[in-house]
């Protein structure tokens, strides 16, 4: 029994070290400094220790308008990413001919580089001295004037990221709802048609229910990639998005480190503490929900 | 509601470009009586599922007429023929309580049958009593063991007091034990309910020991349609003879001279009306005596007492198996000390078929 255990540990062994060297003692690490004013890297000093990091960055226009940025961005992208997978998800799951076709269709977005995308969003979206951009061609046949959507109003900007944030990250949704949907079993459907259960109430009453768990575990992830979302608005408005007004909390963090305003890792780890704590308290709302309103196989 | 199927066929179109068109069903006609248990017999894949989800509605035939009672419901959907069916995996709701998955087929009625909360409460109460799981309603589907499970997707097909119950494969979940305990159990709430029944199996001993008929199929084709001791004495061909019967029937290679019956050179049984030809024969396991007098002699191989009946193993060169079965009364004297045994044949035990057709010619 003893030696067994001991074996155990001894095959933890490497996972512990990485996970210990790279993930618990840098958070460690940044929970210190985030209390510590003014450290300084290169040479380990600070004046004193405090909330004054987190009082300056509560205060700091630029975090307050990266907090509201991804705040909107889940909000509007998670929801929105999530139902309308789940119709793409059901629509294929009708389609018998061309299905494979149409999911590596869906599936594109999830192997092409996040960069690449934004220059086909530029294309899309970008003004430029030679074309108003293919949205605003379009929109033009409507007798829409045309819309700056890249440097122009704020509601325009975040229309475009939000769009682009949803295009991202269909394709995983799709791929895991589609398997979701494949598992449920045709008995089932079966048995409701014989019972002559409408299709709305088959798919509130059993379909739903029985993919929860997924479209749970979708919401979930999809509440704590968008609070991370960073590397979405480098790919459309650039690096300097403070100016452009677009700046996410994790695109703060890097600006503090190393952005041209950079150089201060005592606001850079205040305002990771603070991401950390709201994704926390998030996922545990989630998982309060969860034990309320989902079915565990 | 008595049922009838006229000429009805399902052939399903073939898969892939070098695929051949399936005919899972093959023109068959028959009548179910009102009020009766039927039992779908033949080996996997004879259709006898199709056939089920044919008159349940689930599928469409591409020929022939199925009517309840006088009416034709051949174009109606499922849920408008009035059918309960049971699932082989009971398709229960994993989601939904027991209550909630009988309740379930109640919500769905609409305009003047619609019921209210407690109407469709007392329902499901009703049905659960019948089927003995009252004390069940409130469990999960999944902390129920597999006969429970069982009586619930029942219940669930009852509850909505459907003009046909269909059953596909009711008993092969369950271990051998329950098996017996569910099939007495349904012949039960069949009588009570007198709802015509159909249930799907490839399990002959379950569906003689319930059935009120049974229709044997083999291939998409209707072989044999009666009660089940008629056809189990009056086989209309081989496949038929074979497929009833545990132990199954013995099979030699034989051949009819002179009016009498050869299997190879010993001349077994006599007279028969019938011209010189080469036959099959088939002997029901207790169609065997054994006697001094027997005029077929085989090998004995081994000996099985089983408390009531004694099974004697043994081999003949002229038999299809290598080893095949007698029952016999553990009173018989048997000289286990010889290797061989002479028996007589019991004349009502004994088939003849013909050696192509495979039909029965005696």
């Amino acid at each position: 029994m003893e030696k067994s255990k001991s074996k155990a540990w001894l095959y933890l062994l490497p996972a512990i070290i990485f996970l210990g060297a790279f993930m618990v003692y840098p958070l460690i690490d940044v929970f210190i400094y985030s209390f510590e004013e003014g450290y300084n890297s290169a040479s380990q000093s600070y004046f004193g220790t405090g909330t004054y990091n987190y009082l300056y960055i509560l205060h700091d226009p630029y975090f307050l308008m990266a907090l509201k940025n991804t705040f909107i961005l889940v909000l509007v992208t998670v929801p929105l990413s999530t139902l309308l997978s789940l119709l793409i998800s059901l629509a294929l799951a009708s389609v018998k001919k061309i299905r494979g076709l149409f999911q590596t269709v869906y599936f594109l977005p999830y192997v092409t580089n996040t960069l690449a995308v934004g220059m086909v969003f530029m294309i899309l979206f970008k003004k430029t001295p030679y074309t108003e951009g293919l949205v605003n061609i379009i929109l033009s046949f409507f007798g829409q004037a045309p819309i700056d959507f890249i440097t122009g109003p704020y509601w325009a900007k975040m229309l475009v990221l939000c769009v682009y944030t949803v295009w991202v990250v269909m394709p995983f949704k799709i791929l895991v709802l589609t398997s979701a949907l494949a598992s449920v079993k045709e008995e089932y459907y079966s048995a409701a048609r014989v019972d002559g259960t409408t299709s709305f109430r088959i798919f509130t009453k059993i379909t739903l229910p029985m993919i929860s768990p997924m479209i749970f575990y979708l919401v979930i992830t999809g509440f704590i990639g968008a609070f991370k979302a960073y590397s979405d608005a480098v790919a459309i408005f650039g690096t300097d998005l403070n100016a452009a007004e677009m700046n996410t909390i994790v695109g703060y963090i890097y600006d503090m480190l190393y952005g041209n305003s950079g150089g201060y890792p005592s606001y850079a780890s205040a305002a990771a503490i603070v991401l950390f704590v709201i994704v926390l308290t998030i996922t545990v709302i989630n998982l309060l929900v969860r034990k309320k309103h989902v079915f565990n196989g | 509601m008595k049922v009838v199927l006229d000429s009805l066929s399902k052939r399903f179109p073939p898969r892939g470009k070098k695929g051949k068109e399936v005919i899972a069903v093959n023109n068959f006609s028959f009548e179910i009586p009102h009020g009766k248990l039927v039992g779908l017999l033949g080996p996997s894949g004879c259709g006898k599922s199709t056939l089920l989800n044919l008159i349940c509605g689930l599928y469409k035939p591409t020929e022939g007429e199925i009517f309840f009672g006088d009416e034709t419901v051949s174009e109606l959907a499922p849920e408008k023929r009035g059918v309960g069916m049971v699932f082989q995996s009971y398709a229960l709701y994993p989601h939904l309580s027991v209550l909630q998955n009988i309740i379930f087929p109640l919500e769905n009625l609409k305009g003047k049958d619609k019921l209210s909360k407690e109407e469709m409460k007392k329902r499901a109460y009703e049905v659960a009593r019948l089927v003995q799981i009252e004390e069940l309603m409130d469990r999960r589907p999944s902390e129920l063991s597999g006969g429970q499970q069982q009586r619930v997707a029942i219940a669930r097909a009852l509850v909505k007091m459907p003009r046909v119950l269909l059953l596909d494969e009711p008993l092969s979940n369950l271990d051998a034990r329950l098996r017996l305990q569910t099939r007495e159990e349904i012949r039960r709430i069949q009588r009570e309910t007198g709802i015509t029944t159909v249930f799907v199996t490839h399990d002959q001993e379950e569906a003689m020991s319930i059935c009120d008929l049974i229709v044997v199929m083999k291939d998409g084709l209707l072989q044999q349609i009666g009660k089940p001791q008629e056809v189990y004495d009056d086989p209309i061909n081989l496949f038929v003879a074979k497929f009833l019967g545990t132990p199954p029937i013995c099979t030699f290679d034989g051949e009819i001279k002179d009016g009498k019956l050869y299997i190879g050179k010993q001349e077994v049984m006599s007279p028969f009306d019938l011209p010189d030809k080469k036959v099959y024969v088939g002997v029901r396991p207790e169609g065997f005596v054994p006697e001094e007098c027997g005029k077929f002699i085989c090998t004995l191989s081994a000996l099985e007492v089983m408390g009531r009946d004694v099974s004697l193993v043994m081999q003949n060169e002229n038999a299809h198996t290598d080893k095949f079965r007698a029952i016999v009364d553990s009173d018989m004297p048997i000289d286990t000390t010889k290797t061989t045994v002479s028996l007589s044949l019991k004349r009502n035990k004994v088939f003849l078929f013909d050696k192509e057709t495979e039909e029965r010619v005696y």
